[in-house]
């Protein structure tokens, strides 16, 4: 088992896939880049600080298991699966939404890591609730984690998944909504409002825990930490992101919610990104990249 | 008429097969009552789970509990089943190929009194298209359990779509399945009818009639629609002048259309469907809305003749 990191090891870590994030966007000139950016921070705290995988454990029937329902965000989700050493990670960076690549735009299981195959939004907490139902089956100690976006919510599945996990009293279950507030068409609460979330998940059953910035690992991890000692109920963290975080430009813009860098906007993310480094403390080898980019 | 219904013969096969077997896992929509399925429920309590009436949740459940090692069995009625999940059917199940086995229960018209919100004149054709999903409609009791038995040796999806009533005996237990061969039942040199699920016993009715007035009529039990036994097919087309295929489907995309596409594109001979219409179906029994479209021994009879007879005046012309 892996070394888990604790929250100023976190936002490092996350940092330095934001900029995998950045590259990999910028190569495949395809993306998902507005979501990959809200939620790297959750990706990064449950692989790093929370979950028990590895690539050791690919056929270890205790490892935690890890759904990505937000689909569309598989970009960030092969940059942290290659830098924890499930496949060489540049490999997904240079070849991503390339033709006959195995990291194509949603998580599908020819990739290492990937539990199992998504994209169609609204199926992750259930299909999580029947992994969570087969441990319990099993007796096995795993817990299982979904991650959805807000703008995800408005599919009605999701709520009969939320059904049953709280009818199950699934204490094994986490689902996490990374709440970054906006979608393709605009905000989330302009297209379909899907606020209250708290109380939605409370009135299925489940214990919820609001991140108030959920772009920052220290909160995410103590959320992730009391969600893990709460008996009888399933967990829900409700984070409160930014969607394009990290990137002057791209920060609450709806229109980032998939779009292709120019040079100078690929230079200027570089540069913002550079900034952010100083100012972590990080060192030239802890980026990834060389100063001479920004 | 046999004695139980294609679901309880399913019941029967995993109430068997889950004393060695822990990891079966039986999964319903409020239907355990209507699949037969309340004495596994109450037999092995912790192999059972209850979704409620929410088809989605079922089948995308039952995706995660199969990602876990288990071997999920997942029984709605064939309507809902088909459509309401279908999405999770197609991603959560045959993109993921996970070992989940859908069983539609009161397939086609079982319910056909209820109307077409009820009916599901429409899964062959839908469950086909799907890529990495097999698809079998058994005709009677001894075939499913022979069925349920083969697919429990495979962790691979698939749809078996079952009838409410119990089907008339086509075999014995003695029948012995070879997974995705389809079973000859009569050879015929006249013309050969291709059958599936509730509609092999009238063809079987059918051929016997034909046979008393000279008609050579062979018979193929096609359970196996997806992947189709094309070798038995093509068999068939070259040892016969044409071809009648007999489903209880829409007729479009089932039966009758692939068993076209093969003997097109194999041997080209006519090729006859008998299926429901395209429209809204006569409220009725299963047996009653049979009738009304000629889907009896006697309609299929009178089908094959006015085929061969046509047959007979086109060599003739």
């Amino acid at each position: 088992m892996k070394q888990k990191l604790e929250a100023a090891e976190l936002t490092k870590k996350a940092h330095q896939l934001r900029r995998d994030i950045i590259e990999m966007i910028w190569q495949s000139g395809s993306g998902h880049v507005g979501g990959d950016l809200s939620v790297i921070d959750i990706l990064t705290t449950l692989y790093y600080g929370v979950m028990n995988v590895s690539p050791d454990q690919r056929e270890d029937p205790d490892r935690d298991r890890f759904l990505l329902s937000k689909g569309h965000c598989a970009d960030a989700l092969y940059c942290v699966l290659g830098d924890c050493g499930y496949y060489e990670k540049r490999e997904a960076i240079t070849t991503f939404s390339q033709y006959g690549s195995r990291f194509i735009g949603h998580p599908n299981t020819d990739v290492a890591g990937i539990e199992l195959n998504s994209g169609s939004l609204g199926h992750g907490i259930s299909v999580g609730v029947g992994m969570a139902l087969a441990a319990r089956m099993n007796g096995r100690p795993y817990r299982t984690y979904v991650v959805c976006g807000d703008g995800e919510m408005a599919e009605g599945s999701n709520y009969e998944g939320m059904m049953a996990a709280g009818h199950y009293k699934l204490d094994n279950f986490c689902v996490t909504v990374d709440v970054n507030g906006l979608q393709i068409s605009g905000t989330t609460k302009e297209v379909m409002d899907s606020s209250l979330l708290a109380q939605k998940f409370e009135d299925f059953g489940f214990h919820v825990i609001e991140v108030a910035d959920g772009n920052d690992c220290g909160q995410l991890l103590e959320a992730y930490r009391r969600a893990e000692t709460q008996k009888g109920k399933p967990a829900a963290v409700i984070a409160h992101t930014v969607k394009g975080k990290g990137i002057s430009y791209m920060e609450n813009q709806a229109s980032w919610h998939h779009g292709v860098m120019t040079e100078e906007q690929y230079r200027q993310a570089a540069a913002d990104l550079w900034s952010r480094a100083e100012a972590l403390g990080m060192s030239l080898d802890e980026t990834h990249y060389g100063k001479e980019e920004a | 008429m046999g004695r139980i219904s294609n679901r309880q013969a399913i019941c029967e096969v995993l109430l068997e097969a889950a004393k060695e077997d822990q990891d079966i896992v039986v999964a319903c929509s409020d239907s355990r009552g209507s699949a037969s399925l309340a004495p596994f429920a109450k037999e092995f309590p912790e192999q059972f789970v209850e979704l409620g009436i929410a088809e989605q949740n079922l089948v995308a459940v039952s995706a995660g509990l199969a990602a876990c090692g288990k071997k999920v069995f997942a029984a709605s009625p064939a309507s809902f089943l088909s459509t309401r999940s279908y999405e999770q059917a197609k991603v959560d199940v045959a993109y993921s190929g996970t070992n989940v086995t859908l069983v539609g229960i009161s397939g086609g018209v079982s319910y056909g009194a209820l109307g077409m919100t009820h009916h599901s004149c429409q899964d062959i054709a839908a469950f086909c298209a799907l890529p990495d999903m097999r698809v079998y409609l058994p005709s009677d009791r001894f075939q499913t359990k022979k069925l349920i038995q083969a697919l429990l040796k495979d962790q691979k999806p698939a749809y078996v779509r079952v009838s409410r009533s119990a089907s008339e005996d086509v075999y014995d237990e003695d029948l012995e399945l070879s997974l995705n061969q389809a079973k000859v039942l009569e050879q015929g040199s006249d013309l050969t009818i291709i059958a599936c699920g509730e509609m092999v016993s009238p063809s079987l009715a059918a051929a016997r009639l034909l046979r008393q007035e000279g008609i050579s009529a062979g018979v193929i039990d096609m359970y196996c629609l997806k992947p189709l036994d094309e070798a038995a097919v093509l068999e068939a087309a070259r040892g016969s002048k044409c071809i009648l295929t007999v489903e209880e489907h829409s007729p479009y995309g089932g039966l009758g259309s692939m068993v076209a596409q093969v003997v097109g594109a194999g041997c080209p001979r006519r090729v006859v469907n008998m299926a429901l219409p395209d429209g809204h179906l006569i409220a009725g029994s299963g047996p009653e809305v049979f009738r009304e479209y000629g889907l009896t021994g006697e309609g299929i009879a009178a089908r094959a003749r006015e085929v061969l007879a046509q047959e007979a005046g086109r060599d003739g012309a």
